[in-house]
């Protein structure tokens, strides 16, 4: 071995990260409770501050300790959406966790340090480190979806969570260590010369299919989703936001880096295990969508589906399908925080979850429901919106491939996806309101959020052009070495 | 200035924004950050036309940015501006005429409860039509086209308490979608084979091409646009009804700006309607018939903003024929003088109106002594639209005459010399009915405010002086910049000249018989010819078609379809969608919550995944 490459400049996101989150709990100790609302901007404004430096970093390309750590902007991207969704959460967390939490500063001091888990999956660039970080990220959002004690429903998701994330965690665990075993090797640009050496064995299919499985659970594939509803319904609402994009998000960098950069030998059996799970994804998550009655489970299933749409990127294999997959990620991340915000600001004002009483939700408030009925527009993809710009990319990445029957298959569950999003538009938009119904207020704060998104929403429908150069320039990065 | 033209577009959609959402309340306010916008617009466009004056873009080597808009493997859309001579004259007209009129709106609209929303989508409409302007590419070109449709719509819809205003913008906007569709098809057949929208490559791409029947195709596909956006036969019937809108509206958007996108459309398009014989003929008739048409209503027309409907299509149809015959500079140096010219005739009729509240000629009489400043800026104007030495519709209607001469159009020549004639006619008809004669009782007329009359009086100067930039006087004006291939410096035809004179001046002489000194009895001459005057009073009843054919034959076919769509199409997608949410109602039951029940399914699907991928592995199926 040569001597160790440690240039811990390198670093300085994830040490500032650490850092943060560390403040934060120790500021938790030493500000009295009812001036909490401080480390709640302190929280918000550090993630700002590291975000804007993390640009400084967009176009790095480096490795850290001998390639167990990777920066390239691939990561860095990641790294950046996962802090875009944590400001959006840490915004939209003010008034919920003032009203139904308990202890501030550990809560937002775990938001960090989930996030810190998030990007060292993100920047692994070998299985072990790629495996603390999943850790690191699932405790902390364990710990998050049963924060607030007195409610049974979110007590039960934590327990949920933690024993079906423990169980999907020893299954990837397990293909994990296959794969060292055949190729002796954890480092993941190793793997692929390793495996390139010695061929396929079925030991390394085992463990190929352990690991699938195991981002399968991340990303909330079908069927391996089959914990997100119930869980993504009892979590407090700014933890199920955090949950269903952020983490989602990382499931997606870490898969993208094992099967892609790791694993490429083995694409002709690991694809047809995506595509399995693709059509299935798509088909199942939006059909029992169809059914239901809660918006945190509606939201549930839609992300579901849009992880279905995000796996047409990977079946792709090429560098048009990895842009898409940024892209998607990148947009999906306004659009559905702001959903998840909407939904925040409605529970805060009546502690309701349930769609009928949405009902007039656009005489209540006309900001909410145009938030609620674009960023749904645009996760069914209709244009001018961004989710219709990162939907045609995806599909005409497939089609590229020759999988026209795929692409055919999402866009008519898009369809379907058109349906349910409608539904809660038409209570919205034509229900009248009950006749005591208040106006909802809606925080400054939150607004600003709100209206930040819906302004990225139009911009990257009306305007994609500069959203898609990052995007296919990161995914150009990626692939070569 | 040249790469500051994209300010020319964003600065009135800026002010659309800020009176929509912030200012819509305060009406002085929305009025004056409209036309601060637009005049800023108009600065930039006087510095591009200086600069182009200096060399700083010719046809030849025009200034082109663009940013790609949507860019993938065999798609690529840019946004853009491309400025050369004949965009910035277009720009210059535009924002020219814009200012003017919403100085005028101000007067116009005095009083009216929607003050700020008009003027909201005045600035709405000058920023589609300066987007359409600057466009580098058709399809930039075909948003900007549908934006000042749905403009055009609202505005004629302004008044949207009147039925007679919503028949009238429903009309507008249909007749209209037939353009939009065929432009849409061409531009795509375009796309198609050439794999591009932009002109600079098409223009380089066309020639090369020799597949003689596509381009006709194309061609014609994409002229009907134009027969749609500027009133052509046989999709005209949208313009007179119209005038239903605000008379600034009319005279912004019907008579100067853009309808006469269609014919820049034509220009901008040069090469591919002349790549091909017959499209340049289907142009140059189409425009041909359309003025003589549109000139021979107008003789019989007793509402004075339908008068100028029909002459506003007369004269556009003038514009695409100069166009047909291969005379780019002529019918472009047209549009410019006709833009100051029937600008400033709408604008005057919209003082008459705005002094009387009627629109009927015969209602009117003897105003020229209340309202001296509209009454000799209109005769200026209509002397500039009958052609008459030295105005501008002089030089510029003499400039297609002797183009259609000179390419040896000789049909096209004599029926455009008939024309003029009715042109002067009918123009001055209107002057002597309105102006002269006797006062009807109880007409109280006022001069209209300075707001009015000041945009009036310096049209009237425009109209004056405005053709002698591209008269055979000057060495380099206006063909020395706007051209197709190389400049075409007039040659003056005296013959032609004295001969358009002599029509129109025997035009006027004929109106001042019948209408000014009335020794010619117009009521005697209707009866000797009443079938021709039933005729022409009811438009050729090409609208009476037009509804037969819709109420008869449309609607009969659609009844057919509606049937089909009701009971097969709906019952199969109600089928389909009663399964799938049937499917969805039984699915939802996977998920029981029980802890266990979610282990079990997770477990399952590994083991699952395990022996599927092992079956070959093994050596099976």
């Amino acid at each position: 071995m040569n001597q160790l490459q440690m240039d811990f400049n390198l670093l300085t996101v994830e040490i500032l990260m650490a850092t943060l989150g560390l403040v934060v709990l120790v500021l938790g100790l030493l500000i009295p409770k009812n001036q909490s609302r401080g480390i709640a901007y302190f929280t918000t404004i550090g993630l700002v501050a590291i975000l804007l430096y993390s640009v400084t970093m967009q176009w790095t390309k480096a490795e850290f300790l001998n390639g167990m750590y990777l920066i390239d902007p691939f990561s860095t991207l990641f790294k950046q959406i996962f802090l875009l969704t944590a400001i959006l959460v840490s915004v939209g967390s003010y008034q919920f966790m003032e009203k139904y939490g308990h202890n501030q500063a550990e809560y937002y001091s775990l938001m960090v340090f989930a996030t810190l888990g998030m990007m060292v999956m993100a920047s692994a660039g070998d299985l072990i480190t790629l495996y603390i970080g999943l850790e690191l990220m699932t405790i902390s959002l364990c710990v998050l979806t049963c924060f607030r004690l007195r409610d049974a429903k979110s007590s039960e998701a934590g327990i949920k969570y933690i024993i079906l994330g423990a169980m999907s965690s020893a299954i990837m665990l397990y293909g994990l260590s296959l794969v060292y075993g055949m190729t002796r090797t954890t480092v993941i640009a190793e793997i692929a010369a390793a495996i390139a050496l010695d061929g396929v064995s079925p030991l390394l299919l085992l463990g190929l299919v352990f690991l699938v499985a195991g981002f399968a659970f991340k990303i909330s594939a079908v069927p391996f989703h089959i914990w997100a509803p119930d869980i993504y319904e009892g979590a407090p609402t700014p933890v199920t936001a955090f949950l269903a994009v952020a983490s989602k998000a990382a499931g997606f960098a870490a898969m993208m880096r094992v099967l892609l950069i790791a694993l490429p030998d083995l694409f002709v059996h690991w694809n047809v295990m995506i595509v399995g799970l693709t059509v299935l994804t798509v088909v199942l998550a939006n059909l029992v969508a169809i059914p239901q009655t809660n918006i945190k489970r509606l939201l549930a299933f839609s992300g579901v589906g849009q992880a279905g749409y995000l796996l047409l990127g990977i079946v792709a294999f090429t560098q048009l399908g990895v842009g898409a997959v940024l892209f998607h990620t990148l947009f999906y991340v306004f659009a559905n925080v702001a959903a998840f915000m909407v939904v925040i600001a409605f529970y805060n004002e009546t502690g309701s979850d349930e769609i009928r009483d949405y009902t007039g939700l656009a005489v209540r408030s006309p900001l909410l429901a145009a938030v609620l009925l674009f960023s749904m527009l645009s996760m069914a993809g209709i244009p001018p919106l961004a989710g219709f710009v990162s939907k045609f990319y995806l599909f005409t990445a497939v089609i590229d491939q020759g999988y026209v029957w795929l692409a055919l298959i999402s866009v008519l569950m898009s369809m379907v996806s058109v349906y349910y999003y409608l539904i809660v538009a038409k209570v919205m938009y034509i229900g009248k309101p009950a006749d005591d119904a208040k106006p909802i207020k809606v925080s400054s704060g939150l607004q600003i959020a709100l209206i930040l998104c819906l302004v990225m929403i139009f911009a990257f429908g009306i305007y994609p052009a500069p959203f898609t150069d990052l995007a296919m320039n990161v995914a150009n990065t990626f692939f070569t070495p | 200035m040249i790469e500051n033209a994209w300010l020319i577009p964003v600065l009135p959609a800026v002010a659309f924004v800020v009176i929509v959402f912030l200012i819509r309340q305060f009406k002085m306010l929305s009025a004056l950050t409209a036309i601060a916008a637009m005049a800023v617009s108009f600065i930039i466009s006087v510095g591009i036309v200086w600069e182009i004056i200096q060399g700083g873009a010719t046809m030849k080597k025009p200034v082109e940015y663009f940013v790609n808009w949507l860019d993938l493997p065999g798609l690529n859309i840019q946004a853009g501006i491309l400025i050369d001579p004949l965009a910035a004259a277009m720009l210059f007209v535009v924002t020219f005429v814009a200012l003017l009129v919403m100085i005028y709106s101000v007067g116009y609209m005095h009083g009216d409860p929607g003050f700020s929303v008009f003027f909201s989508y005045l600035s709405l409409f000058s920023a589609s039509m300066l987007g359409l302007v600057v466009a580098n590419n058709y399809f930039q070109m075909f948003f900007f086209w549908e934006l000042v449709g749905l403009c055009s719509y609202l505005l004629i819809g302004y008044y949207f308490h009147k039925p007679s205003a919503v028949q009238a913008n429903k009309k507008a906007f249909i007749t209209n979608r037939w353009g939009d569709f065929g432009f849409m098809l061409g531009i795509f057949f375009l796309f198609l084979v050439f794999g591009t929208f932009n002109f600079g490559e098409l223009a380089k791409a066309i020639p090369k091409y020799d597949n003689v029947a596509f381009l006709t195709l194309a061609g014609i596909l994409v002229f009907i646009g134009p027969i749609a956006k500027s009133a052509q036969f046989p999709l005209h019937v949208w313009l007179p009804d119209a005038m239903e809108g605000p008379t600034p509206v009319s005279a912004l958007i019907h008579a100067a700006t853009m309808v006469a996108a269609g014919v820049y459309l034509v220009a901008r398009g040069f090469v591919l309607f002349h790549s091909v014989e017959t499209v340049a003929l289907v142009v140059a008739w189409v425009g041909g018939l359309s003025a003589l048409i549109a000139a021979t209503i107008a003789l019989v027309q007793d509402d004075c903003k339908r008068i100028m409907a029909f002459s506003t299509m007369s004269q556009l149809g003038y514009m695409l024929m100069a166009l047909g015959v291969g005379s780019l500079t002529a019918g472009m140096f047209h549009l410019t003088t006709h833009a100051f010219f029937k600008a400033l005739m709408f604008l005057a009729a919209g003082s008459v109106i705005h002094a009387t509240h009627k629109q009927n000629i015969f209602e009117m009489g003897g105003l020229r002594k209340s309202m001296p400043i509209t009454t000799w800026t209109t005769v200026i104007g209509a002397l500039a639209l009958a052609g008459i030495f030295p105005l501008a519709g002089f030089w510029s209607k003499d400039e297609i005459l002797v183009a259609a001469y000179t390419e040896g159009a000789y049909a096209l020549f004599g029926l455009a010399s008939l024309v003029a004639f009715m042109t002067a006619f009918y123009m001055f008809r209107m002057v002597f009915v309105v102006f002269w004669g006797d006062e009807p009782e109880g007409q109280h007329a006022h001069e209209s405010p300075l707001t009015m009359t000041i945009p009036l009086i310096i049209l009237a100067f425009f109209s004056i002086f405005s053709g002698f930039i591209g008269s055979p006087l000057v060495e380099t004006g206006f063909f020395s910049y706007v051209y197709y291939k190389y400049p075409h410096p007039p040659e003056p035809n005296y013959m032609i000249m004295i001969s358009s004179t002599v029509l129109a001046l025997a035009g006027i002489g004929l109106a001042w018989l019948i209408y000014g000194k009335k020794s010619i009895s117009a009521e005697a001459l209707k009866q000797r010819f009443q079938p021709i005057h039933t005729l022409l009073y009811n438009k050729f009843y090409i609208d009476e078609l037009y509804l037969w054919l819709f109420d008869k034959v449309m609607l009969n076919i659609s009844t057919a379809f509606n049937w089909n769509d009701r009971h097969i199409v709906d019952g199969i997608f109600d089928g389909i969608g009663d399964l799938t949410r049937a499917a969805g109602a039984r699915l939802r039951f996977i998920h029981t919550g029980s802890l266990q029940n979610y282990a079990l399914v997770i477990f399952a699907a590994v083991v699952i995944i395990m022996l599927w991928m092992a079956v070959p592995a093994l050596g099976g199926i």
